[in-house]
């Protein structure tokens, strides 16, 4: 049998290309870009359109004053003016910023406490089932102690965004380390990665999935606790999306209020848009988007 | 061996095993698993560990690997040598590609970039996978998959390696295919193998020596040389004989437990 080890060799190697290219066959189906966008687009358009139509039907009916219940074509008019406003612009930095810097002090703490707990067994047992807690407390809840401990101020609104972010930040932490697949720990440790470099090669990558997902939930936390504090908390000196909201109501603004709804609700779309793609993006690249569920 | 770089360096000394045994638990619950088993596997040698469920064979390999340690007894390895490990699962990293995957342990090994990425080509060459180096291990069949792991595995340098049923969740005629393979490699690489299997023909197939070991706990309760020229086929008479030996054996043995 020696003689014939090199055919041998051909043979099985033939083979294995043979039975890769079998087996990969028919893994991709392309389906063009447009067509995608469309399908994903219009049962959107359609949504919005009969929202508005659902709106003017409900105007005309003469339900509401028109000082109260603006129809849409005032509001869009209002809304063109608005986005060329300073007033537009100069509420949204500040808000962004309150917003920006808010989940940014939110997601250090939440890493921070959320590997702390994944990690530490007493700290799991004693802060673990708290975390959950605070999540549940609505944060508008919050501002009345947070008034009373900094006063209509930033440092106010701050306090009660970071605490509605960073506990779904820190869930999303602890579910990522706690359900790395052990068998991928016993394979890192096998390859020597050790200590630090478990978390760099594998536990911090695995985990990154639910990570993402506790962002997710942790911006949207923040979003609507940083309303809050920007209705509650006013500061004269300073304007915001969130002041101005409060404005249009005292001033009965009625197309102005809904105008400045309408971007609240853009905005959190856009972002909320962010984190869903960066989400898919890395669930496709850890292979576990399905695809008949897109 | 295409370059100089790729040399691994062989075994000198043997993987040798002294009365290991291990307990899981304590009291009234505490569980046997293994009960002092002894065991020297020679430098190249191609040993095939073959056991019913309830042998603790995966355990055996655990401790070996060092990711356990023994109640009692002591493993010995060549100096410096630490074992790669391969499950039944590939246990690839699902955000790498595949030759990010091999890449992990040469970078763990802190090797320059220009280095790993030679070493990276020809171990995916030896595994035949070259083309697919920039796919995600989603992509790849269960096959594939294995042999990704296999060369993950080999790009640590180890000259013993240590094989947790491989091939188990694979077709028959891949894993013939990667039988033919993992020979190549251990005789080019001059590895040393414990090999765990169920599979008795396998075994038969692929080792130098097979040994059974007994259920709860396991204890060797059987040693066998497979003298059979190599290159070997599964089918071939010599090796189905052998087969049927040892399964005999263990079926004796799993009929032990039905009393």
């Amino acid at each position: 049998m020696a003689s014939d080890t090199l055919t041998t060799a051909q043979r099985s190697d033939a083979e294995i290309s043979g039975l890769d290219a079998l087996e990969i066959a028919g893994r991709e189906k392309e389906t063009s870009r447009a067509a995608r966008v469309w399908a994903a687009t219009w049962p959107k358009l359609a949504a919005l359109a009969l929202t508005i139509t659902v709106w003017q039907a409900t105007v005309w009916t003469g339900w509401k004053e028109q000082w109260a219940l603006a129809p849409p074509g005032q509001v869009f008019a209002d809304l063109a003016d608005y986005v060329f406003s300073a007033a537009l612009w100069d509420g949204l930095a500040t808000t962004g910023r309150r917003a920006a810097l808010g989940f940014a002090a939110a997601l250090v703490i939440g890493l921070a406490l959320g590997l702390a707990v994944a990690r530490v067994k007493v700290l799991r047992a004693a802060l673990g089932s708290m975390i959950t807690a605070l999540q549940t407390m609505p944060s508008i809840a919050w501002f009345p102690l947070a008034i009373l401990l900094f006063g209509l101020t930033e440092q106010a609104i701050f306090f009660v965004v970071v605490l509605g972010a960073a506990p779904s930040i820190a869930n999303g932490v602890i579910y990522g380390v706690d359900y790395v697949p052990p068998l991928l720990l016993r394979a890192g440790r096998n390859l020597g990665a050790r200590r630090l470099n478990l978390y760099r090669y594998v536990i911090a990558p695995a985990a990154l999935p639910a990570i993402v997902a506790g962002l997710k939930q942790g911006w949207a936390f923040a979003w609507r606790s940083l309303m809050a504090g920007e209705l509650l908390v006013v500061i004269a000196t300073r304007t915001s999306i969130g002041a101005q909201l409060t404005y249009a109501r005292e001033l009965n603004e009625a197309p102005r209020l809904m105008a400045i709804m309408i971007v609240i609700l853009v905005l959190g779309l856009v972002v909320d848009s962010l984190f869903g793609a960066a989400d898919k993006a890395i669930r496709r690249r850890w292979g576990v988007l399905d695809p008949a569920g897109q | 061996m295409t370059s100089t770089t790729t040399t691994p360096r062989s075994a000198t000394a043997p993987v040798a095993l002294h009365g290991v045994t291990k307990v899981y638990g304590r009291g009234a619950n505490a569980v046997l698993a293994q009960d002092g088993v002894s065991l020297d596997v020679a430098p190249g040698e191609f040993v095939c560990l073959v056991g019913a469920s309830g042998c603790g064979k995966s355990t055996l390999l655990n401790l070996v690997a060092g990711l356990d340690r023994p109640s009692s007894g002591r493993i010995d390895l060549p100096e410096g040598v630490n074992p790669g490990l391969m499950f039944q699962e590939p246990a690839l990293f699902p955000w790498s590609t595949v030759e990010g995957n091999v890449e992990v342990p040469l970078k763990l090994r802190k090797l320059p970039r220009a280095e790993r990425r030679e070493r990276v080509a020809e171990l995916l060459r030896t595994v035949h996978l070259a083309e697919f180096a920039r796919k995600r291990p989603h992509e790849l069949s269960g096959g594939m998959r294995q042999r990704v792991a296999l060369a993950r595995t080999l790009a640590l340098d180890t000259p013993v390696l240590l094989m947790d049923e491989p091939f188990g969740a694979l077709d028959a005629m891949t894993r013939d295919i990667l039988h033919d393979e993992l020979e190549r490699i251990w005789t080019e690489r001059k590895l040393t193998v414990l090999f765990v299997t169920h599979n008795v023909r396998e075994a038969a197939r692929l080792a130098d020596r097979i040994i059974l070991l007994s259920s709860r706990p396991g204890r060797i309760i059987y040693s066998t040389r497979v003298d059979v020229p190599r290159p070997r086929r599964i089918d071939s008479p010599e090796i189905a004989a052998i087969a049927a030996d040892v399964t005999d054996r263990l079926r004796s043995e799993v009929g032990r437990h039905g009393q």
